[in-house]
């Protein structure tokens, strides 16, 4: 443990471990400071003056290094003037008043001045009602100004710093928490200040404006109306909003978020999500989330909702009963026996999932994941144990990024990592290309699109990189699936895993083998035995196939013809696709925001969400949906209460043993407090009241044997001359169904941009920013072309889901 | 009890009748005839405007807040100088009231930071269904006497930057 100060504040005698500054430590005895730039995840930076205390230091004899005594005391000295709590550490013996009539006239001048350029219109003002500057204002301010009203700069109130994050620059305080967010923890120094004093301002230094996918965090931190998203301008007043705990869907990470809600005219009356805010929780997103997260809710609310259930007749789908469609589906998914195929999507729940399982189960049918990362097996048997906790590892843990880009596939992991570096962590990125990571890295390993397998084979060799891994405590490995397909992220998982349990890396925390999964409950999926199947057009030809959460049709051409050939197809979605276009049944379900269920992230935690938004239409849940089916079928599933189900599955599936709904309810006390009625933060990000989860045990952390097979696998194609290798590779911001509707992000996802070296586009006679066209495999589509130099020669990378059909590595023909 | 008590009792029964019939009446011949309401009467909420059409109303959404039985509803938009509803960046794109739900307490008055909603003096309402009970924006703004005072207008740039104004003293 940390060694601990006593320290006095206002009287009371408190222990903080050393290092804390003093606004933090009066913050943990419950003192109320009033801050504005001081943040406790930003270094202090003194700018604002708002925490100006009276602080005393006890004299120590400077023969002795004793304390001076008097009366029997140790003698405090204090300054003549006031120092700020924020940048001062604590120290034995020290002594601050914070109630003391200089402090308060300090704090009392400091508002004062604060106001004398703010524009006060709190009541249009965004940030109003949970406002840190109104609130202080409030508690510490004078009521009265001596400034002159005609005196107040007026600058501009709608000033862009890109099209997601608008800056009003009356309402700034110069307070620096944005800017600070974005150098040292987004790593995106993309805003700054310019000029100086009463002329300085925010501004932005990229093209696009802003461009960061941490952008949306600033103006959760801003004490001020200041920063405003472009989706929740103008939205709704903070006081109207509903407040509905949930888990981001978008990617593995599991961001715990909240979901405001609001009735709204355009919507007929009914509810809407208005925003989607962070919810605190330390072990897995902190107090952030990526835009994506933050923007991309639009699709619960697209008009391209299925509401209903319908059927196939006479060639065209009509609408028809629950009962009925029910009645079809089970008919025929009994009737097809090991024909039967369940292909589910990682955007499912858990439930939702066990159930499918355990039909496909009873049916002698198949269950398939729909993803194009193999190797999920290994992260249930040597995946990371319970206790990890990625903000806390340090010195003596390496974390190892194998074929993956963190900051596009799972930007909060790449925060995490960061961060660990930062307090010591060895980082190992290993990418052919160049990733955000890179810059963060202890070692970077470059090697060429195909030879993953022998990277992680050369891990423990005799070299810098090899002493830094086998010396390590602990390792984790996050291995993705950049320019690897459905065969090739299994051998590389097998390599990895293997390499994990050969020196012992497995089966305690802060140890084993991280998926960068393409969904939200792929872990689950993986945990309940899904498999992935390499060559999926062949494999569902004449099969009956039960299409959950998925469109196939949509993403690949040759995937929508090995559909039409099925003999039978049962959609059920939440959104009309390509897929539900070709069903012979359809079962509405309801969106994650209308239900309630669980995730398992991509650390293996298992996290609640609730229901936000009232049930569209004749939705049902995925669980219920497939319990009754299976209740057609002959066979009794848990169809009504999900955390019934949820019991079944922890009685079933040996690493959810013990899990319960409410032990995933469970919440504990977190470092730094937020949600308070102070609004410490800025008061948006939102405390955690509904759980933070539980961790699924190992294979190894059960103590059980672990097999792991070697996988093998052919390697890359050879292209031919005048062919190119394309290399799938993940974006943040796709053209997938669940980003697509969000219209504020419609310039973030732009065209399918492919980039290639310099020479090769040279070759080809092409400009950055041309138009091209590539085709590979059958199949061929336009893209934008990004010219940069750290692609290897000979490849090109092909973004996924964005319109070009590409799952694994294949010559291709640029033009 | 006396035989004469019954005779005082009606003859001064006959007598109020008697001198009430001179006295002045107080009925109304309502509806032809309507009775002035005192200054201060709390009816049926106006949205007001300034001198040159604008919205006083900026969709602050205050009034909302402050109402004690949850009978306004505002969404606001954001003006822009083609599109110009009312001084500021923000205007209320919806705003109705619920006059069933209404108390005529007269709290959205105070509430209003730019004092767009004032309870006037039309106390006739009466509404069939419950959904014309809603007043929108359209029934409750003012109206305007010429057609170059409708909002939506087309301003300069950097005239009507202020969403609140200078209040002056309220005069009563």
């Amino acid at each position: 443990m940390d060694k601990q100060v006593t320290l006095t504040i206002d009287g009371k005698l408190i222990s903080v471990p050393e290092g804390t500054f003093v606004a933090d430590a009066a913050r943990m005895a419950d003192i109320d400071i009033p801050v504005f730039c001081h943040h406790p995840k930003l270094e202090p930076v003194g700018m604002c003056r708002m925490c100006l205390v009276e602080i005393g230091r006890p004299i120590r004899d400077r023969a002795t290094g004793q304390f001076v005594l008097e009366n029997g005391q140790p003698k405090i000295q204090f300054l003549p003037k006031l120092e700020t709590a924020c940048t001062n550490r604590v120290e034995d013996g020290m002594v601050v008043h914070t109630q003391s009539e200089s402090a308060k006239a300090g704090q009392k001048s400091t508002i004062e001045f604060l106001l004398t350029s703010h524009p006060l219109d709190c009541p249009v003002c965004d940030k109003g009602g949970e406002c840190p500057l109104q609130n202080l204002t409030m508690a510490h301010g004078a009521g009265k100004s001596r400034f002159l009203y005609d005196e107040k700069l007026h600058l501009e109130k709608r000033k862009p710093l890109g099209e997601l994050i608008y800056l009003d620059q009356e309402r700034c305080i110069q307070c620096g928490r944005c800017v600070r967010f974005q150098d040292e923890i987004a790593g995106d120094p993309v805003i700054g200040f310019d000029e100086r004093g009463r002329s300085m301002q925010i501004m932005t230094s990229s093209e696009p404006g802003f461009d960061s996918v941490f952008s949306g965090n600033t103006t959760d931190i801003c004490p001020v109306g200041a920063l405003t998203t472009a989706d929740f301008r103008f939205g709704a007043r903070p006081w109207e909003l509903e407040e509905f705990p949930s888990i981001c869907s978008q990617c593995p990470v599991g961001c715990n978020i909240t979901i405001n809600t609001r009735r709204e005219a355009a919507a007929d009356g009914s509810m809407v999500i208005k925003r989607i805010m962070p919810r605190q929780n330390e072990t897995v997103n902190e107090i952030w989330i990526c835009d994506k997260g933050r923007f991309a809710y639009h699709y619960t609310e697209s008009k391209g909702r299925l509401t209903r259930p319908a059927i196939r007749k006479d060639g065209k789908l009509s609408r028809a009963s629950w009962d009925s469609a029910i009645k079809l589906a089970a008919e025929n998914f009994a009737e097809a026996g090991k024909n039967f195929v369940v292909l589910a999507s990682g955007r499912l729940a858990n439930e939702d999932l066990f159930n499918l399982k355990s039909l496909a189960d009873h049916l002698k049918g198949d269950a398939v994941l729909y993803s194009e990362i193999g190797g999920g097996e290994l992260t249930s048997a040597i995946g990371i144990s319970p206790d990890t906790n990625l903000g806390e590892v340090g010195p003596g843990t390496t974390l190892v990024v194998i074929a993956s880009d963190l900051y596009q596939e799972a930007p909060i992991w790449y925060l995490r990592l960061k961060q660990a570096v930062r307090r010591g962590a060895t980082l190992i990125v290993a990418n052919p290309r160049q990733t955000r990571l890179d810059d963060h890295a202890s070692y970077v390993i470059r090697y060429a699109y195909g030879d993953e397998v022998k990277t992680v084979h050369s891990l423990d060799k005799k070299n810098k990189i090899g002493e830094a891994f086998t010396r390590s405590e602990n390792v984790i490995i996050f291995y993705g699936s950049e320019g690897l397909g459905v065969e090739g992220s299994a051998a590389l998982a097998s390599a990895c895993a293997k390499l994990l349990n050969e020196y012992g890396f497995a089966g305690k925390p802060n140890n084993g083998l991280v998926g960068v999964w393409q969904r939200a409950n792929d872990q689950g999926a993986w945990e309940m035995g899904y498999r992935v199947e390499a060559d999926l057009p062949r494999f569902l030809r004449g099969k009956v196939v039960y299409l959950v959460g998925v469109d196939p049709a949509g993403d690949d051409p040759r995937l929508a013809k090995a559909l039409e050939n099925a003999k039978f197809l049962a959609v059920q979605d939440i959104l009309e696709s390509a897929t539900s276009e070709l069903a012979d049944v359809i079962l509405p379900a309801q969106a994650h925001t209308e239900r309630e269920g669980t995730f398992t992230s991509g650390e293996r935690r298992v996290q609640r969400y609730y229901p936000a938004l009232p049930v569209l239409g004749e939705t049902r849940p995925d669980f219920a949906i497939t319990a009754q089916i299976a209740r057609q079928a002959g066979f009794i599933q848990e169809g009504t209460s999900v955390s019934a189900a949820f019991d079944i599955l922890s009685e079933t599936i040996p690493s959810y043993a013990e899990l319960s709904y409410s032990k995933l309810a469970e919440v504990q006390p977190q470092w730094p407090v937020v949600g308070r009625g102070d609004l410490y933060y800025g008061g948006t990000t939102y405390e955690n009241k509904h759980g933070l989860g539980a961790h699924l045990t190992t294979t190894a952390s059960r103590g059980e044997n672990v097999h792991i097979l070697r996988v093998h696998r052919e390697s890359a194609p050879r292209p031919q001359e005048n062919e190119l290798l394309a290399v799938p590779v993940t974006r943040l911001y796709d053209r997938g169904t669940t980003v697509l509707p969000a219209k504020v992000l419609k310039n973030r996802i732009g065209k399918a941009t492919i980039s290639m070296h310099p020479d090769i586009a040279e070759r080809l006679n092409v400009k950055n920013g041309g138009l091209v066209k590539i085709s590979f495999d059958g199949h061929s589509g336009e893209a934008l072309v990004q010219i940069d130099k750290t692609i290897p020669a000979g490849v090109v990378t092909v973004p996924r889901s964005m319109g070009l059909a590409i799952h694994e590595p294949v010559p291709a023909k640029v033009k | 009890m006396s035989l004469v008590d019954p005779v005082i009792e009606l003859g001064r029964g006959l007598w109020r009748t008697l001198s009430s019939m001179f006295e002045r009446t107080v009925t109304y011949q309502y509806p032809e005839h309507k009775r002035t309401v005192r200054p201060r009467f709390r009816g049926r909420h106006v949205l007001k405007r300034y001198d040159n059409g604008l919205e006083k109303c900026i969709g602050c959404s205050l009034c909302a807040a402050a109402c004690p039985s949850d009978a306004i509803f505002v969404e606001a938009s954001e003006n822009t100088d083609e599109h110009r509803f009312s001084p500021g960046e923000r205007y209320a794109s919806t705003y109705e009231i619920n006059m069933l739900r209404c108390i005529f307490c007269g709290y959205c008055e105070d509430a209003c930071p730019t004092e767009a909603i004032v309870l006037g003096d039309n106390y006739e309402m009466s509404y069939y269904t419950r959904k014309d009970a809603i007043y929108t924006k359209d029934m409750l703004i003012e109206p305007v006497s010429s057609v170059n005072q409708t909002t939506p207008q087309k301003t300069p740039t950097g005239v009507f930057t202020r969403s609140v104004p200078e209040m002056k003293d309220a005069k009563d």
